[in-house]
């Protein structure tokens, strides 16, 4: 930050430098930070890589409880080419993938649908919203057995598992947004002629969306917890599974290697809803020095 | 049928209007307030700040309904929202997730009429408001003053017989706010709507209005009315150096200086 500033000034413009010498020398600044972050970026993740293998090998920490970064790169290679003790690698994340994707959209629409119509609705929050306190003070995870009792080993346990991880939070969002629509921009489209329903659809909606936006991205996460959770718990398939084999063997690579994958799906996830994000919200004003 | 169309455009019959504080308290907003608007007069109304002006703009809309008295629009009593009135809001009411001309559609839109219709209608009106080039902003992208167009433009695609406008440009800088004055009475004298224009600003409501009402200190009654007798058309600028222009600002003010003084004393007790 204050880098960049530093730069412009020691060009230390005389009277009479034009508007393109001081644009180009913003540029040159602006460049010189963006590599000064990706250089550091960079540096601290292969410090830590090196330090963590290090150790390792000189027994600093024992790797059979912490692995090396080189032995859990050897077995996400064993796993994408040989695949694992338990099937293909593919095989596992997909299903995993399959289970948190469903709970994700089937949360997120219950979610917004009841949040916006009891949003809506004064009355019916009012009747509702102590069985909604009382079902949220429920730790979400202490479900998963009672879930995997009801619904089996399969996909269906695991997807209301995400299913109830995302929702509370896609709900509660939605119906704060709704309460803070605009006083003014409600009464100003019921005055040009909106029905209610028009007035939910073109005002309330888009005006609580980026609240909605803000729980999306956290809880895409929440479903991703919500089917490992349930593969830990009970299930033939899916990368908590492979989590849950690799305790079982002592294989502390093969712990951190699912963890990698997982992180990296998740880190996936959240740059395209970033990306979808965006491009609904062009209507947002964008702060003046986006660099990128 | 013919009495109706005789009829005055709004009238508050003494009304009143009482709300309940958060705390279960019951609070007079204004009270035995009677009021005559003809048809394509314009009326602007000013008081002290907090004394309920707002309040009786509600009443017509139908967005409130009063605790006592009679409120008719048109002759007829009110009930729920008219499609009749247009509404020109303080704040900021534009669709910020709207282009403009998405905006000034909103209405025709939300009554029903083809959209390719609605395009050419709101096309239309941003040309008269000139703001012509810049259909595809967001609202976020204007500056105060042409958000203001918008917003009138927006009211006036739908026609309305009663425009009430409640400190629409206070808001504004100065420069702007007359240049927004000009536009508004231009507007007004095609559209040959009622206007209810409520303001904290004399000067506003003389150089605008063919009648000023001065309320009380709240809660709110009419305390007296002026019939401001200066030619049209107006040139707002300008008008304000005139003697006759002088004149009401200094008997009305009179007036309303003392609502004032007891507002304040009330509000610094």
């Amino acid at each position: 930050m204050t880098d960049a500033t530093i730069d412009i000034r020691a060009g230390s413009f005389r009277p009479g430098t034009s508007d393109a010498e001081i644009e180009a020398a913003a540029a040159k600044a602006a460049q010189h930070r963006r590599r000064t972050v990706i250089f550091w970026r960079y540096a601290i993740l292969i410090v830590f890589l090196a330090a963590w293998e290090v150790a390792g090998r000189k027994a600093w920490i024992d790797p059979f409880f912490y692995a090396t970064p080189s032995a859990i790169a050897q077995r996400l290679y064993e796993w994408t080419t040989e695949g694992t003790s338990e099937g293909p690698l593919w095989y596992h994340l997909y299903v995993t993938m399959e289970e948190s994707v469903l709970g994700f959209v089937t949360g997120s629409v219950a979610g917004i649908i009841i949040g916006v119509a009891l949003g809506r609705n004064r009355m019916a929050a009012d009747i509702f919203s102590i069985y909604i306190k009382v079902i949220n003070s429920i730790p979400r995870v202490v479900l998963a057995p009672i879930f995997i009792m009801i619904l089996g080993l399969g996909l269906a346990s695991k997807v209301a598992l995400a299913f109830i991880m995302v929702f509370f939070v896609v709900f509660h969002n939605a119906f704060q947004g709704v309460r803070e629509a605009d006083r003014a921009m409600i009464a100003n489209a019921r005055i040009l002629g909106a029905s209610d329903w028009q007035l939910t659809r073109s005002v309330i909606v888009p005006s609580a969306m980026s609240w909605i936006f803000a729980s999306l991205h956290v809880s895409f996460g929440f479903a991703i917890i919500g089917a490992i959770v349930g593969e830990f718990v009970g299930s033939r398939y899916g990368i908590g599974l492979l989590i849950n084999i690799a305790k079982g063997s002592f294989d502390a690579a093969g712990m951190y290697a699912a963890i990698v994958i997982i992180m990296v799906v998740a880190l996936g996830a959240e740059y395209l809803m970033t990306m979808v994000e965006n491009r609904l919200a062009k209507w947002r004003p964008q702060p003046l020095h986006e660099t990128q | 049928m013919a009495q109706e169309k005789s009829a005055p455009a709004i009238e508050l019959i003494n009304v009143s209007r009482r709300f309940l504080s958060p705390t279960g308290k019951s609070l007079t907003a204004i009270r035995d307030f009677t009021m005559t608007v003809e048809r394509g007069e314009f009326v602007a109304v000013v008081g002290p700040t907090g004394c309920g002006k707002s309040t009786t703009l509600n009443l017509v809309t139908g967005l409130a309904s009063p605790s006592a008295g009679e409120v008719r629009v048109m002759g007829a009593p009110v009930k729920g929202i008219d499609s009749r009135i247009g509404f020109v809001f303080q704040s900021d009411a534009l669709f910020p997730w709207r282009t403009v001309i998405e905006n000034v559609m909103a209405g025709p839109l939300f009554r029903g009429r083809a959209k390719a219709e609605a395009t050419a209608a709101a096309r239309d009106w941003l040309a008269r408001v000139g703001l012509a080039r810049f259909e595809h902003h967001y609202p976020h992208q204007l500056s105060g003053g042409m958000r203001k167009r918008v917003a009138l433009a927006q009211t006036f695609i739908n026609g309305p017989e009663i425009l009430l406008m409640d400190e629409p440009f206070s808001a504004l800088d100065v420069q702007t706010r007359v240049l927004m004055h000009e536009e508004l009475l231009r507007l007004w004298s095609e559209a040959r709507a009622s206007v209810v224009f409520v303001t904290h600003d004399l000067e506003e409501a003389i150089a605008l209005a063919d009648k000023v009402y001065v309320l009380t200190a709240g809660p709110a009654t009419v305390k007296s009315v002026y019939t401001i007798d200066l030619p049209r058309p107006r040139v707002v600028a300008d008008i304000r150096y005139e003697q006759s222009f002088i004149d009401y600002s200094r008997t009305i003010w009179a007036d309303l200086k003392e609502e004032v003084e007891t507002s304040y004393a009330r509000a610094a007790a």
